[in-house]
């Protein structure tokens, strides 16, 4: 470059924004468009043209062109991507379509004008073989350009640049801005405090309590606080009106933000006391007297800084990587981290129906309860008398003015913290405590969000989904698999609040190469070996059905199957789990887990109680057809054979099959035995699942089977123990033990063994650790792969088997169980445990090989 | 699986002419299914036996037909007894092995296959879905005597029952073409449920193999239905895998189009006793909610009064059933618009449901377990909240009634419960209430005066707030 540069001229764009390029035919849009965004991030008018019409240069086309760009910039904007119109923009009316769009999906738009010489923008296009504009046009165009130059910013574009001439234009730097509401980055610790309303001497009184130091000034007010751990105050708005100190709260407030130890959103009081304070008209009521008059009491030069503070304050703040929102009347998800005015009102006000309640008060929209977003939303603005969650909300105006409590949570903690009011400062219009007084269903959507846990909506399962877990990360549902779920889930599922857990699928190993087997401990041990888990443990696989119990000490309960339908009949149901739990009461597991109820997984035995229709109507039908087919095909061969008829090897083929019949009958009659009521049935259990507030998986097996032994102990007629090895994969000693057991297992038809991490669960190379590995018997896996699977012609192509798809299944549903536990022993509402459970019951029926 | 098929003709060999299939040897072919085996374990003058043997490979048939790549997702289609029990894979491998005897003609002895021979056909193992009284029913009337046994499912279970498998035995004199062409048809047909995979030209087949015979026969019907089973759709297959995971038949959840057994009047009746409720409550938005296969909808849209009809159902197939009852993809445009349906679940609450002027839940809430009434309640009355909502739900006292109800019986294997009029009764005052409807209670159907109605219908209208 020669000669001194001029500073180049920036173009300051907020990172979530409709950017409105402007600029007559041949003034260089497109190309600054190219060089200064991501091509996915600009929508160009002869793009879109081209894609209506086959040719970008068809004027005909462009009222179909414009719809196609602003549907695409809306599904953009919604998606929250910053996005860039490429196209003319001269005309008031096409701005205007543009700033209508980007208030609709409260983001900011932001004019960027490319005021070029009419000759330039000639000479380009005369040098664009495509572009044939008639005469007279950028003259035209140019001038409805500067006839609309000077009132952009009335339009409603927040931010206009103007750049003068091509080498403005050519010098220019796009300069992301970061929204004033996101502050992901700062992650805390914070004390998000409710509505103070003046109430200073609480305000220091719970500071104190959360650990705070306050510092004074000479009179001995306090003006500012620092945490010794660091940890930075978040105040939720409502600081003013109606208390005792309006003016000193504001001082230790103010003072708490400059030092950068606190942050502040503003509440509708601050609102309308910037309002007053600047002398504008506003109706002086709930308590904007006392403020008034307590500020009139200071000096001007105060009461400055008071309306500045409180005209800065910003709607709201997205923390901590966006897992928390604060705003003084909370915020829907599609609100959090835009800008608008309607952000601004929500924030403020939240949303009224329109109707007002017995006290004149307006009728508040309940949106907590509807509300479905990820991350947790703070706020106050609605006096409550407890703190409740609703959803992934909570309100913390906990009405201390009113002769309540003020109340702060520890985030990331989510503890609570809060002291007493010291009196009643003001009356409420509606009577306080609300919960009292509000329990008339009349006055429906009332202010206090009611909590109701019990409310699934079908926006928590339906549809293609998303579900954040801890130990999985994000696993997708796809549309048509929830489709199907829910149909057994509403129609056929224990209900979802006693259903708080799915069992997942389970792979067996790696194919075995051994002859006449396809499957063998040694498989297992390698896998867990190469994942770096040394001790196993090989636990008895019982072949039964696979159920889910919940105990409750007072006898009551559910058995759910594997899809969450009841395991019993309702009779039976009650019967089995009074029996599960006088065992656990006799083996003191109540008492010693201090739980009112268990969350057992467990195998039912024998496999006849279940699955009756199926071993009636399938294996049974198998057997029954082959062994009256193939010795009369035997017979007929042998016949043949006799007459002298060369039948080669079919005599011995069919021999071999016919036997083969007799061992698939011989695998399923053994998991086949009468039952009467409870009479001959036994359960297995081998994993204590939960208990109140509390969740085990980090337990080790031995903890667990330990449990199982004692419930088998107390009742032996109906539990049975699991029996179970332990072995060390880097010991060939340990490893031959264990597969001699197995050996001796299978050798009948036992099903076979499931081979755990000792230690539960385990996080191994490449993250987690499969859970378990069946390894099923030889003779086992024909009820499975059919009589005569063991044949060497079958069984080798059976090797091929892609066991890639379950294993990942298997993974996917545990870390969703995992989940759904956890959630639950967190007190987790009823929705976020269930779209858990959902997911699993919508992934089971992906299309794995059911062989597996 | 194994048919034999003898002669008692003199001579008897002249059987090996009429097949094209030569006594003294065994012979082999490869077939779409596996490997087809021809061999006659007697061949005398007085008696000749030809045994047709299919050897199917199992590993194969799970993979399905040639050229198609669709692996098959339940177990029942990799254990079962299409290896063993002849259904309409053996009649494959018979018509193609026996193509020009089931001509009809014959090079060696044209005369003998127009006439008919006394024959003698045994099927050791016939895969036969309603039992030896349905084999009974396709073969006499065809003029065979018929021998059919079922066999039990397991010896060691007596409980268990028998099997669907039959021991077939049939005498009679044929011409030997259509006694093959009948076994051709018989062996899908009787086999009933699991003919897999059914190609447009299946017709043309039928229609070939029945000639001379299927027309004049009494189950042709019958016959017709069953050659023909169709495929399910993605859901439904969907469906039967959750199904297999708790080793349960497909059929014990996908069961959602089956209606009750009721008397016809009392449907029509109970269509009107609705219609006439919306209409008087001067609806012009109306949910049809658990709207099944859509029996009302036809109804609803027949009055233009009603500008937006839903029909929800939590069933995908039922919602595919419906759309195929109104003919939605033809339906003209504004006829169209009036009609949505969507797949939702009562006990979830439905953003989509909010704002009409009435519901319809026409006997549903009694599909529902009493314990999740509640949140249904909550869904209908709280959440979607129209100004009016009309329930019918079967008036338990009338069972006595129905002389085909066993005695503490419900009318419908999926009813999880059934009302007095009592019951009844004080849900919809206790729902009512909590809701801030109020309710009338309609009786539906002839009233007996002992045990009321055989429907009982309750309509709520919300209370101005």
């Amino acid at each position: 470059m020669t000669g001194p540069a001029p500073a180049a001229p920036q173009v300051v764009v907020p990172d979530l924004s409709l950017v409105v390029l402007v600029g007559v035919s041949g003034s260089g849009k497109s190309t600054f468009a190219r060089r200064h965004f991501r091509a996915t991030q600009v929508l160009s008018s002869d793009a879109c043209r081209g894609l209506v019409a086959d040719d970008e240069n068809d004027q005909s086309a462009t009222p179909l062109a414009f719809d196609l760009l602003h549907h695409i910039a809306g599904v953009r904007l919604t998606a929250g991507r910053l996005t860039v119109v490429d196209a003319t923009n001269v005309k008031r009316q096409d701005r205007a379509r543009l700033v209508a769009l980007a208030r609709d999906h409260d983001v900011l738009p932001v004019a960027v004008v490319l005021d070029v010489p009419e000759a330039v923008c000639l000479a380009r296009n005369a040098a664009r073989p495509d572009r044939d504009l008639p005469a007279g046009v950028v003259r035209r165009q140019r001038a409805e350009l500067h006839r609309g130059l000077r009132g952009l910013a009335r339009e409603g574009f927040r931010k206009v640049t103007v750049l003068h001439g091509v080498e403005e234009v050519e010098a220019a730097q796009v300069v992301y801005e970061r929204q004033y509401n996101d502050r992901r980055d700062d992650a805390g610790p914070f004390d998000v405090i409710g509505d103070v309303h003046g109430c200073r001497p609480e305000l220091e009184a719970l500071l104190e309590r959360l650990g705070w130091v306050l510092r004074r000034d000479g009179a001995g007010r306090p003006v500012g606080a620092e945490h010794p751990e660091g940890r930075r105050a978040v105040f939720l708005g409502d600081l003013v009106d109606r208390g005792p100190d309006t003016p000193g709260v504001l001082r230790l407030v103010m003072g708490m933000v400059a030092a950068g130890t606190a942050l502040a959103v503003p509440g509708n009081h601050e609102h309308k006391l910037v309002r007053a304070l600047r002398g504008r008209d506003v109706r002086v009521t709930h308590g904007l007297a006392e403020s008034l008059a307590q500020l009139s009491a200071e000096t001007e030069a105060f009461r400055a800084e008071v309306a500045e503070f409180c005209h800065g304050l910003v709607s709201h703040y997205v923390l901590d990587g966006g897992a928390l929102v604060v705003a003084h009347a909370g915020l829907p998800e599609r609100l959090q981290g835009r800008s608008s005015a309607r952000v601004r009102d929500f924030a403020l006000y939240g949303e009224t129906t329109g109707e007002t309640d017995e006290y004149g008060l307006p009728v508040r929209y309940a949106w907590a309860q509807d509300y479905r977003g990820r991350a947790t939303v703070l706020y106050g603005h609605t006096p409550v008398p407890e703190p409740e969650w609703v959803t992934a909300t909570l309100c913390l105006d906990t009405g201390c003015v009113f002769g309540g409590r003020l109340t702060a949570l520890r985030w990331p903690e989510r503890e609570l913290v809060s002291v007493p009011a010291q009196r009643v400062w003001a009356e409420p219009a509606r009577p306080f405590p609300a919960g009292a007084a509000a329990a008339a269903p009349s006055a429906a959507p009332a202010t206090a969000p009611q909590r109701d846990p019990g409310v699934l909506d079908v926006d928590d399962v339906l549809g293609r989904r998303v579900v954040e877990t801890r130990h999985g990360r994000r696993i997708a549902v796809r549309e048509e698999h929830a489709a199907a779920a829910i149909e057994v889930m509403s129609r056929f599922a224990v209900a979802p609040a006693a259903l708080r857990w799915l069992p997942p699928t389970m792979s067996p190993p790696d194919t075995s190469a051994l002859p006449g087997l396809l499957e063998h401990p040694a498989e297992a041990f390698a896998h867990y070996r190469a994942e770096g888990v040394a001790h196993l443990v090989c636990q008895e696989k019982h072949m039964g059905s696979r159920a889910v119990a919940l105990v409750h000490r007072d006898g009551s309960g559910a058995t759910w199957t594997r899809t969450g339908r009841p395991f019993f009949a309702p009779g039976l149901a009650g019967a089995f789990a009074g029996r599960l739990a006088a065992a656990a009461e006799a083996a003191g597991l109540f008492a010693e887990l201090g739980t009112g109820w268990l969350l057992l997984d467990a195998e039912i035995l024998p496999w006849s109680v279940k699955a009756g229709d199926l071993i009636r109507g399938q294996y049974a039908a198998v057997g029954a057809a082959a062994r009256a087919a193939l010795p009369a095909a035997v017979d007929v061969l042998r016949r043949a054979a006799g007459r002298g008829v060369d039948v080669g090897d079919m005599v011995a083929t069919q021999t071999q099959r016919a036997d083969d019949a007799r061992a698939f009958t011989t695998a399923y009659r053994h998991h086949c035995w009468p039952t009467d009521g409870l009479e001959g049935v036994a359960v297995a259990p081998f994993q204590l699942l939960a208990t109140e507030g509390a969740t085990y998986h980090d337990r080790p097996h031995a903890w667990h089977l330990g449990l199982a032994d004692r419930l088998a102990d107390a009742d032996p007629q109906l539990v049975r123990r699991t029996r179970r090895r332990d072995v060390d994969v880097t010991d060939p000693a340990s490893e031959a033990a264990a597969t001699a057991w197995w050996e001796e297992l299978t050798a009948g038809s036992g099903e076979g063994v499931v081979v755990k991490p000792a230690g539960n669960l385990v996080r191994g190379r490449r993250g987690l650790v499969q859970p378990g590995l069946k390894v099923r018997g030889r003779e086992y896996l024909r009820i499975v792969y059919g009589p005569d699977y063991t044949r060497p012609q079958h069984l080798e192509r059976l090797r091929g088997r892609h066991l890639g798809r379950k294993r990942s299944l298997a993974l996917r549903e545990y870390a969703l169980g995992l989940e759904a536990l956890e959630r639950a022993a967190r007190g987790e509402p009823l929705w976020r445990v269930h779209e858990c459970v959902f997911a699993v019951l919508a992934l089971e029926s992906e299309p794995v090989d059911p062989r597996l | 699986m194994l048919l034999t098929l003898s002669t008692t003709h003199r001579p008897a060999t002249d059987l090996g002419f009429l097949l094209g299939k030569h006594p003294g040897r065994a012979q082999s072919v490869e077939v779409s299914t596996g490997r087809a085996h021809v061999l006659y374990p007697e061949a005398s003058e007085d008696r000749c036996t030809v045994a047709l043997l299919l050897e199917v490979d199992p590993v194969g048939l799970a993979r399905g037909p040639k050229g198609t790549a669709q692996a098959a997702f339940s177990l029942g289609q990799y254990v079962n007894d299409r290896p063993y029990a002849a259904s309409s894979l053996l009649a494959v491998a018979l018509g193609r092995v026996f193509a020009s005897a089931r001509r009809g003609t014959s090079k060696e002895r044209p005369e003998l296959a127009a006439t008919p021979l006394p024959l003698e056909v045994n099927v050791p193992a016939l895969s036969c879905q309603g039992g030896p009284a349905l084999a009974e029913r396709f073969f006499a009337p065809l003029g065979w005597s018929v021998q059919a046994r079922a066999l039990p499912l397991d010896e060691r279970f007596p409980e268990w029952g028998d099997a669907r498998t039959v021991a077939l035995r049939l005498t009679g004199e044929h011409r030997l073409a259509d006694a093959l062409n009948h076994l051709y048809v018989a062996l899908p047909v009787l086999d009933g449920a699991k003919h897999y995979w059914v190609a447009p030209d299946e017709v043309d087949k039928l229609v070939r193999a029945g000639e001379g015979w299927l027309a004049a026969h009494p189950d042709r019907e019958l016959i017709t239905r069953r050659y023909l089973v169709h495929r399910g759709s993605l859901t439904r297959q969907a469906l039967a895998r959750l199904a297999e995971v708790d080793d349960a038949t497909p059929e014990t959840l996908d069961d959602a189009t089956e209606p009750a057994r009721t008397a016809p009047p009392l449907v029509a009746q109970r269509h009107a006793a609705v219609l006439a409720e919306l209409r008087s409550a001067g609806a012009r938005r109306v949910l049809d909610l658990g709207c099944g296969g859509g029996a009302l909808l036809p109804a609803l849209l027949a009055e233009p009064s009603f500008e937006e009809v839903v029909g929800a159902d939590v069933s995908h197939r039922a919602l595919e059933e419906a759309a195929r009852r109104l003919h939605l993809e033809r339906m003209p445009e504004r006829q169209r618009a009036r009609i949505t349906l969507l797949q939702t679940a009562l006990t979830y609450t439905d953003a989509r449901l909010r704002g009409y002027d009435a519901a319809v839940l026409m006997e549903v809430v009694e599909h529902v377990d009493p314990d999740r009434l509640p949140a249904l309640e909550h869904a209908v009355f709280g959440a979607a909240a129209p100004g009016t909502v009309v329930v019918t739900t079967p008036n338990a006292e009338h069972n006595v009634r129905y002389e085909w109800l066993a005695p503490g019986t419900l009318r419908h294997r999926d009813h999880r419960f059934e009302w007095t009029r009592a019951e009844f009764a004080a849900w919809a005052e206790r729902a009512a209430a909590a809701h801030g409807y109020g309710v009338r209670l309609v009786a539906v159907g002839p009233e007996d005066p002992e045990v009321g109605p055989p429907t009982q219908m309750a309509v709520f209208f919300r209370v101005a707030t």
